[in-house]
């Protein structure tokens, strides 16, 4: 099925080639039928992920981050014949080590969730179940897809809450949701998708609910985890103080494709495309002398039923004139501006170098 | 424990209400004792011995010493001197039927086991059609089932008063208590259960339905299936406990207050339990049996809400009490 064209788009890390990534999703499209139309969240995605290693994906609301996580996780409600209301529509290929997800059964994709592939949601508070003790939730977690009696699994999850800092755990394990600080939540969440000690780990937004030092806390404890459980991480944020905090490679989302891709040195050091400017220009900084007005990107994120046509970025992008409307009609494909670092864009790579140093570079 | 306060008080102001409805305001009215008395006493006899029944029955004392002694009576019991002899009417005592002559509590007593068999058994009905209907119909959203249960739904609610007028009868005949035999028990009360169910498990799906709906939609439900949960597990473990909290309240009401009289169900199958025993005091206008029936519906009412409150802290731990 798998053409080696589209393949050969993914992005790998030299000396890698020859490796088969943990995770790989090629051409991932994942669109939703609605009276207004067909929202495409996903459009045409692709990225690669190895073992024991941290993908950040970045972008603003809306351009597709959850949803792609979702399509990974087969969490999105599939399109059936006895229902009226219609579900998403998936295509694209997902390889989870080697195993392809979207051609294989529900049932299938669910006795990985879990147990291969673990995630952990924004809102603690809401993603918990109010009704149950964390403990049951914990212990639940892992019985799922390990045969043992409640007692074994009582005694994981009291041995989970404490890996991941919560005191007391024996004593914790009884209290619900609702009695825990919004730190110790997240923590709990985190020791309950770790329960089965998952190879892939999608961290969605974890800390957006977080107060900034907890914030710290669990960034740290997602990383010491990763090296103890040695899992993969795909991390969805839209802080790219997170990204910089945890990631080896970074992911930027823009209305359901990818602009830019690369590790989080390439894209830290020498973004390269318009909109990672605007991102990387629009966090505050202190350290700069007589700051200026933020970077801020003018205009808001496009409609997902009526994508601008060729760069989905080329309403709001300060550049999209310098190449005689090509940004207007052609969609930009991701092309390599250094090895390991990819780019949509049409703008040459002399006149992105320029641009960069001379008018983005001295403002950050 | 404030709780339980909260239902004496509550108690104590519904008995104040119910007697002043059927003693003070048919005086507001215009009725005087002696029309009151002359319900015991019967018409043909004279306004002499209507005036000093009415006498010693306490009629003419203020209602506010009536109620007082009503209210002694159904706590340490009361007697009634007819001057041919002292009638002892032990406590509690809810007084004699104008009709029957009959003290009203161990006829009360009497009726409750054919109201609690009929209500028991068609509540557990009920429930379980209309939560599984309503469960049904929430995962199947928009499909046949969904909207055919919903529709027969909305015309078992119409349907069932209907059913009434057929004139239906059970077909063991007459109630036999539990302790007697439980199979012709069951077998006697059967068709009285189905159609009191059928008249509530609509309302029980279409709630149940909507809370599903509602649940469903939770972000935890998100959650349970990211750990690989399989569906059936993620609704009856996860959903349907969140849904089934306003299907709780509403059933406790209902209990309670069916618990007082199933009056038309009860009174289409013959079966004679509470609601015939309040029909009829009040076909006859027999006071003494409304205000007897009322007062234990109030209770029940009361009791059942008292339960539902408890059982919110088992079902939902954020509202447990300390």
């Amino acid at each position: 099925m798998t053409t080696p064209a589209l393949r050969d788009l993914v992005i790998r890390h030299p000396g890698q080639l020859d490796k088969q990534p943990f995770l790989e999703v090629v051409d991932l499209k994942v669109h939703f039928p609605t009276d207004d139309g067909l929202v495409k969240s996903v459009d045409g995605l692709s990225f690669a992920l190895d073992r024991g290693r941290t993908l950040g994906i970045v972008g603003e609301s809306g351009s597709g981050k959850s949803v792609t996580s979702l399509a990974v996780m087969g969490l999105h409600t599939r399109p059936s014949s006895e229902r009226t209301r219609p579900g998403a529509q998936l295509s694209g290929e997902i390889y989870l080590d080697g195993d392809e997800l979207l051609s294989k059964t529900p049932e299938y994709v669910r006795s990985l969730r879990g147990k291969r592939m673990a995630m952990i949601f924004q809102d603690p508070l809401s993603a918990m179940n109010p009704y149950h003790t964390v403990g049951q939730q914990i212990i639940e977690a892992y019985r799922i897809h390990n045969p043992v009696n409640k007692k074994v699994a009582r005694k994981h999850a009291i041995d989970m809450l404490g890996r991941v800092g919560i005191p007391e755990p024996s004593r914790r394990i009884e209290s619900y949701p609702h009695q825990f600080s919004g730190g110790m939540r997240q923590r709990a969440m985190i020791a309950m998708s770790l329960s089965c000690d998952p190879d892939l780990l999608i961290a969605d937004e974890p800390t957006t609910a977080l107060d900034v030092t907890v914030q710290a806390q669990i960034l740290d404890l997602i990383r010491d985890l990763q090296s103890e459980f040695n899992s993969s991480v795909v991390l969805i944020t839209h802080d790219l103080g997170v990204v910089a905090e945890l990631a080896d490679d970074v992911l930027v989302m823009y209305a359901g494709r990818a602009m830019e891709y690369g590790s989080a040195e390439q894209l830290f050091n020498r973004p390269a495309h318009p909109y990672t400017w605007g991102l990387l220009g629009s966090i505050p900084r202190f350290d700069r002398v007589g700051a200026e007005r933020l970077l801020a990107i003018k205009g808001t994120p496009p409609s997902l039923i009526n994508v601008p046509s060729g760069c989905p970025f080329h309403p709001r992008c300060g550049y999209a004139a310098r190449n005689g409307g090509l940004s207007e009609d052609v969609r930009p494909e991701l092309a390599p501006v250094e090895p390991g670092h990819t780019v949509a864009c049409h703008l040459s790579p002399t006149e992105r170098e320029q641009i960069w140093e001379h008018e983005i570079a001295p403002k950050l | 424990m404030r709780r339980l306060l909260w239902a004496v008080v509550l108690l104590i102001v519904l008995s104040m209400v119910t007697f002043s409805i059927f003693y003070l305001v048919p005086r507001l009215g215009g009725a005087t004792p002696e029309t009151l008395a002359a319900r015991y006493v019967g018409r043909a006899a004279t306004a002499e011995t209507v005036h000093l029944t009415a006498e010693k029955l306490g009629l003419l004392d203020p209602v506010i010493v009536q109620y007082w002694h009503w209210l002694k009576g159904i706590f340490v019991g009361a007697s009634y001197d007819y001057g041919s002899g002292v009638e002892h009417c032990p406590a509690p005592c809810l007084g004699y039927s104008f009709i029957t002559k009959q003290p009203v509590w161990p006829e009360l007593l009497d009726r409750a086991p054919v109201t609690i068999s009929l209500v028991v058994g068609a509540s557990i009905i009920w429930l379980i059609a209309g939560v599984s209907i309503g469960v049904i119909s929430a995962l199947r959203r928009g499909t046949v089932f969904d909207r055919g249960a919903m529709g027969v739904a909305l015309a078992g609610v119409s349907l069932a008063f209907f059913s009434y007028r057929l004139g239906i009868t059970a077909p063991g005949g007459t109630f036999v208590p539990f302790s007697q035999n439980p199979a012709l028990w069951a077998y006697s009360l059967l068709l009285p259960w189905i159609t009191l169910a059928f008249l509530f498990s609509a309302q029980y799906a279409r709630l149940t339905r909507a809370g599903m709906l509602e649940t469903m939609s939770e972000d935890y439900i998100r959650t349970a299936r990211a750990k690989g949960l399989p569906e059936r597990m993620v609704i009856l473990k996860h959903a349907l406990r969140g849904a089934l909290t306003p299907v709780l309240t509403i059933f406790g009401l209902d209990v309670g207050l069916l618990l007082g009289g199933a009056i038309l169900t009860e009174k289409t199958f013959s079966l004679n339990g509470l609601g015939k025993y309040a029909y009829d005091g009040i076909v006859s206008g027999d006071l003494p049996k409304i205000l007897g029936v009322t007062l234990v519906a109030g209770f029940f009412v009361i009791m059942a809400n008292l339960i539902v409150d408890l059982l919110y802290g088992v079902i939902d731990p954020r509202v447990r009490l300390e």
